[in-house]
């Protein structure tokens, strides 16, 4: 009854089976060293701290598989997919183990009457999985998903392992009816159907065993051949997110100390982890769905950024692994200008939706921002880059304006806003440059400040010793100018007297709570200005006059929402507003971002770009029932979709108002900006 | 083949300029100071040609303004060396003043080109690269947009702007001066990280010089242009503004 | 000193340019103001068929030689400089261009004699002679005494206006004297002709200009729009060509075309002296800046500090609506 039992030929069955196991075992050994050595490329970097903290997101999102739930479609498939790879794991490695020690009893699942009928189910499941994501891959062929050997080959091995088992099933219940006290369902069927055949009856035990062989074949194939395909996946994304980055997204892992030259390019500039992307990537393309700047047009794709590194370090790596053992050197082309083009890293906005969506949770954005460290470095940037750069270190402020006309703003209040920098100040309001520099903007600055002084307040700005935080200077790759930035305002805002922070600005928001060390340690926490609303309403500070009668949508700025997991205050202002909120389909994490982020605003337009990210943001907006307003909380948002709203011709159909506008309409606090633009 | 780069900073009119009590003279309080920008661009050639063909590079200023940073951002760019030429000057001298002042510190150093930015936003009484040829009796050429050499860098071969987007190519004999009117490239990016690294390595030389009787113009008044007079302003909402541009045009039958 | 005004003549392509006319006829008001001559060098070749064009001067010394066929500062200079070496006018007025600007400075540091750049006004007070300035990208202006020696002035082209009627003089021509020339260092080797242009801007009626606050180069085409329903074309400012968004010959300055349009219309154009040289004559100017404080607004007829991305647009619309109206 043990497949292995008898002789085939003059050879034991199992001694074959023993042969075929060592063969696929130590294919799969030796391909899997060669590829953790390729990874031993990468420079060194610490990801064993905090080991609890690291299992429970394998258990979260390994076993939980709570990203895949993000596309239901595809989603819940590959949940019974993954499952059942959990329980055929079990059953076959039983199966196997009995085939290799025929002598022993080993006992199995499927005479379990428990786990038997699991597995059996989850056989039809696994397939009923696979009907649906074949559909989607060769039929609706969605974005981002490739359509290649690889994945069809590894479609039809999943799909023949449940139905030679199945079958092995169907005949082994035919050929020994005892077994059937284990009730399997499925198992059970194809039995009976078999079992109308005089022909099948009789050769029942032979069909069985060389099912049995199939169904162990080709899982030793599958084995030998996993290491070589995408599926590597399934062995990489525990170690991807077990290892993954517990540090807050909004806190870019700093240049290399210690490294001639800032950024990554070459394979052994990115660390360990960047290049375990590469293995752990399964090529869904769900990062690239999400990608703002790849649904506009732009040549930006995550996912073709993770796969190029794939594509260079198995090109690459071999060569370089070999002269490590010789003489270290190069012979690895140029990433950048090769695989990769210069516009594909420069189109990323940083929104971090590549990232937020990745279910293996790879750092496209890392590796991104290390690429374009290098060409900062190497001096290749756009003009209109180079002179925001250049205007940020010499003015403080992108908008190459004096930066003594940093409080210019404040002139046109019929009050002094205290001087932090004399202070002392419970808060201090960091403005940020649009809030201060920006025509348009400055009355909403202005409105605002009224707001606070009339639910008293006690607030201060840092007048002209305020400067640009650097956190677009940062991700647009200029690391060092991001530093002497930080220091800068480090060193005016240790001088100064206050107790807490807030802002106006998410970008602002981002960088001084996740990047600015030393204003952290508690001692100064960092908040977002309707963090600050919230807590004035809930305590009655704050009284709204005259309620709202809006019915406005509320778009989730990448910085505040997706980075910082700020989605409730907003939203709890909003309400005590009056507004009437609906939300679009892409909220909260899901957001759509505008486009303006990672140093954009400053950069010219790539590539042909048919509708950009603000576009199709402000069409999604009107395209909600009876929502006559975008709300924003960004002054990029509103910038950019203000503009947009010109360039799709939706000006008389929604209007664009910040948050802070709104909410000094409904205070009462006099001449609350009104935008010239109204919604008719 | 030995290149000089003269530079100097000027007041940055981002910051704005405003007069002095005297009324004659820009008040220094006012001011920040920033490097001029077609001194930019002779530094920017300099390096090209440098790249281009075994060259150094050395780069000079007057004491006026933040010198130490753009000479410090003009190794990081590739000069070989940096120079400040002290004077014990109070005010920035007058262009003349200066040439004298690099005539008599590059007399008889073996420089083959001398670029200079052809003129500076506070020039009055000519460009310095043309007074400073002719102080050395040195061939010259202004508005220049694009250096070559030739014959063994024992000649230039140089692209003068004419208006109309005409431009003349000339051949000059070295030694020469050049006015620079912009490089072949816009000046290119040096990195902060690098910039930072250099100011901290970097050896920034002096030099002292005696500087010559002063010559300069004699500014009677500085003013500003008048305001008032100027444009009929026409307000309010982007939408108004256009109709009432639009009847200007009407009224003077722009229309077609 | 004499009280004589000296012009040194630019030509190029067998013309005179404006600027020699502009000076001469300036000369010629400074100089009556003192009984004084006005005397124009003309250095060049065949220079024949120029002289017509001279009239307004008294003397017009000449030297018309194949090594002045072509501009060479070199050249010019040392010719230049022995002329001045033996004559004292008082005051000697050339052009603040791609000519003068080289001989300006050359002859300051040969002759010794003191040297003004940028000059836009001459104005005589108590028998002095007053020289104006533009410096800090016309911000500020510097008037200056001219001293007692003879002064080398250059001159911002289109300051002075040019002589409406040809003059009806008949100049004493005469021969420059000139001892060999050393064998020159610089040497014309071509001219570059600007890349071939679509449309010669100098005579389109209406241009729609374009500096640097039209940000990038797709905005562009809302300014192409409004030159469409206008009747114009598209014109800019030097910093829009250097980004390379327009052809050369769609530059108006200093360096790139002087234009006199019935409506010069200016779109995020600061108004910095380069470009304003190259416009400043037109009929009706409207300029449109973010900025009310920008230079462009001292001059220009009218002006609006709005958002030239948000106006552009709307005029378009305005315009389109008044030619229908005009139509019908």
């Amino acid at each position: 009854m043990v497949p292995t039992g008898a002789q085939l030929g003059p050879v034991p069955a199992w001694a074959i089976l023993w042969l075929m196991f060592l063969i696929a075992a130590g294919l799969f050994a030796w391909r899997a060293v060669f590829l953790v050595r390729l990874l031993m490329l990468g420079r060194p970097e610490m990801r064993w701290d905090r080991i609890p903290e690291r299992i429970k997101r394998v258990l979260v999102y390994v076993l939980g598989q709570r990203r895949m739930l993000d596309e239901p479609l595809v989603g819940i498939p590959h949940v019974l997919i993954f499952y059942g790879f959990l329980v055929f794991l079990m059953a076959t490695s039983g199966m196997l183990l009995q085939g290799l020690y025929p002598s022993l009893t080993i006992p199995s699942l499927e005479e379990n009457r428990y786990l038997g009928p699991v597995v059996d189910v989850f056989a039809v499941l696994v397939l009923g999985g696979l009907a649906v994501t074949s559909f989607r891959r060769f039929v609706l062929r969605p974005a981002g998903l490739q359509l290649t050997w690889d994945a069809t080959l590894v479609n039809i091995l999943i799909a023949s392992l449940m139905v030679t088992y199945l079958t092995a099933e169907g005949f082994r219940l035919v050929a020994w009816p005892g077994e059937r006290a284990v009730w399997l369902p499925f198992g059970s069927g194809l039995a009976d159907w078999f079992g109308r055949s005089e022909a099948l009856r009789a050769s029942a035990p032979g069909l069985y065993q060389g099912f049995w062989w199939a169904h162990v074949s080709i899982v030793l194939f599958f084995l030998a051949y996993l290491p070589y395909s995408k599926h590597l996946h399934l062995l990489a994304s525990p170690f991807s997110v077990f290892f993954s980055r517990l540090d807050p997204p909004g806190r870019l892992p700093a240049s290399a100390a210690h490294a001639e030259r800032m950024g990554a390019e070459r394979l052994e500039e990115f660390t360990w982890r960047q290049l375990l992307s590469a293995f752990a990537c399964a090529e869904c393309g769900r990062c690239e769905r999400a990608c703002p700047s790849h649904t506009s047009g732009e040549p930006c794709s995550p996912r073709q950024l993770v796969h190029n590194l794939k594509v260079q370090l198995l090109q690459y790596g071999p060569a370089l692994l070999e002269k490590a053992c010789a003489a270290a050197d190069g012979g690895e082309p140029a990433l950048i200008g090769g695989l990769i083009a210069p516009n594909e890293l420069w189109a990323c906005t940083t929104c971090l939706s590549c990232v937020e969506h990745c279910p293996v949770l790879n750092e496209h954005l890392s590796v991104m921002v290390d690429l374009r460290r290098r060409l900062v470095e190497r001096g290749e940037l756009d003009e209109r880059l180079q002179e925001a750069f250049g205007n940020l270190q010499r003015y403080g402020n992108s908008f190459g304006q004096s930066e003594r006309k940093r409080a210019v703003w404040t002139q046109g209040l019929d009050f002094k806003p205290k001087d932090a920098r004399k202070g002392p100040v419970e808060w201090l309001w960091y403005l940020g440059e649009y809030a201060c520099y920006h025509p348009t903007l400055q009355q909403t600055t202005r409105a605002f400040a009224r707001v606070l002084h009339a639910a008293e307040v006690d607030f201060g700005i840092l007048y002209e010793g305020e400067r640009n935080t650097g956190n677009d200077a940062r991700r647009a790759g200029e690391e060092g100018l991001f530093e002497l930035l930080r220091e800068k305002n480090t060193a005016t805002m240790q001088k100064a007297k206050f107790n807490n922070i807030f802002t106006t600005d998410p970008h602002v928001y981002n960088t001084l709570k996740n990047e600015y060390p030393d204003l952290n340690h508690g001692r100064h926490p960092v908040y977002h200005y309707t963090q600050v609303l919230q807590d004035l309403l809930d305590r009655g500070r704050l009284k709204i006059e005259h309620k709202l009668p809006y019915r406005v949508t509320y778009h989730d700025p990448c910085y505040l929402g997706r980075y910082n997991g700020v989605y409730e205050p907003p939203r709890k202002v909003l309400r005590a507003l009056g507004v009437e909120l609906k939300e679009m389909p892409r909220s909260r994490r899901a957001s759509f971002c505008c486009g303006g982020g990672g140093g954009r605003v400053w950069m010219e337009e790539i590539g042909e770009a048919h509708s950009r990210p603000s576009e199709s943001r402000v069409k999604e907006a009107a395209s909600l029932d009876g929502v006559e307003m975008l709300v924003v909380a960004c002054p990029k948002d509103y910038v950019m979709f203000t503009d947009a709203l010109k360039t799709t011709g939706l000006e008389g159909r929604i209007t664009v108002r910040d948050l802070s506008d709104l909410v000094a309409e409904a205070v009462g606090a006099e001449a609350a900006a009104r935008p010239q633009d109204k919604a008719a | 083949m030995n290149i000089a780069v003269l530079t100097k900073q000027v007041p940055d009119l981002v910051e704005g300029v405003e007069i002095d009590s005297t009324g004659k003279a820009v008040d220094p309080d006012s001011i920040r100071y920033i490097l001029s920008e077609s001194d930019d661009h002779a530094i920017e050639e300099a390096v090209l040609l440098k790249e281009r063909n075994q060259a150094r590079v050395e780069v000079f200023s007057l004491q006026t303004g933040e010198v130490r940073d753009s000479l410090c951002m003009a190794l990081a760019k590739g000069a070989d060396r940096v120079v400040i030429v002290t004077t014990g000057l109070e005010a920035p001298p007058s262009n003349h003043t200066a040439a004298k002042i690099f005539a008599s510190v590059l007399q008889g150093l073996p420089f083959d080109l001398i670029l200079t930015g052809v003129r500076a936003i506070d020039d009055l009484d000519g460009s310095l690269g043309g007074l400073l040829a002719g102080y050395l009796n040195l061939p010259y050429v202004g508005l220049v947009r694009k250096v070559e050499l030739a014959n063994g860098a024992a000649m230039a071969v140089v692209q003068k702007e004419f208006p109309g987007g005409y431009a003349a190519e000339l051949e000059v004999k070295l030694p020469a001066v050049l006015g620079i009117q912009a490089a072949e490239q816009p000046p290119r990016y040096v990195p902060v990280s690098r910039l930072r690294q250099v100011m901290k390595t970097a050896k920034v030389e002096e030099q002292e010089a005696t500087p010559p009787k002063s010559e300069s113009v004699a500014v009677e008044r500085m003013f500003k242009p008048e305001e008032g007079a100027g444009a009929t302003m026409v307000s309010g909402t982007p939408e108004e503004v256009a109709r009432q541009i639009v009847n200007l045009f009407s009224e003077r039958r722009l229309v077609r | 000193m004499s009280q004589d005004v000296w012009i040194l003549a630019e030509h190029f392509q067998g013309r005179l340019n404006d600027i020699t006319l502009e000076l001469v006829g300036k000369g010629r008001e400074l100089a009556q103001a003192k009984q004084g001559k006005v005397a124009v060098v003309l250095l060049g070749s065949n220079v024949n068929g120029l002289m017509s064009e001279l009239a307004g001067a008294d003397v017009v010394f000449v030297a018309n030689r194949p090594e002045f066929r072509e501009f060479t500062p070199e050249a010019y200079g040392a010719a230049l400089e022995a002329v001045l070496k033996d004559a004292h006018p008082w005051v000697v007025l050339m052009g603040s261009t791609s000519v003068g600007l080289d001989l300006l400075s050359l002859l300051s540091a040969r002759t010794g004699k003191p040297c003004l750049d940028s000059c836009t006004r001459l104005d005589i007070r108590d028998g002095r002679l007053f020289a104006t300035s533009q410096i800090y990208g016309g911000k500020l202006f510097a008037e200056v005494a001219l001293s007692d020696t003879t002064t080398l002035v250059a001159v911002v082209p289109g300051s002075f206006p040019k002589p409406e009627n040809a003059a009806a003089g008949r100049p004493e021509f005469q021969e420059i004297a000139l001892a060999a020339l050393p064998e020159p260092r610089t040497k014309f080797r071509k001219l570059i002709e600007p890349p071939p242009g679509d449309v010669d801007i100098t005579k389109v009626p209406v241009l729609v200009a374009v500096g640097r606050g039209i940000q990038n180069a797709d905005n562009l085409s809302m300014a192409e729009e409004l030159a469409e329903a206008l009747g114009g074309t598209v014109c800019a400012s030097r910093p829009v060509i250097d980004q390379g968004w327009l052809p050369l010959t769609r530059q108006v300055g200093k360096s790139g075309m002087t234009v006199k349009p019935k409506l010069y219309l200016a779109f995020g154009i600061s108004g910095a002296p380069e470009h304003w040289e190259g416009m400043k004559n037109s009929e009706l100017i409207v300029a449109v800046n973010t900025d009310p404080k920008a230079p462009i607004f001292a001059g220009a007829h009218y002006g609006a500090a709005v958002d030239a991305l948000e106006l552009l647009p709307l005029l378009t619309e305005e315009v389109r609506k008044a030619n229908l109206k005009k139509a019908s």
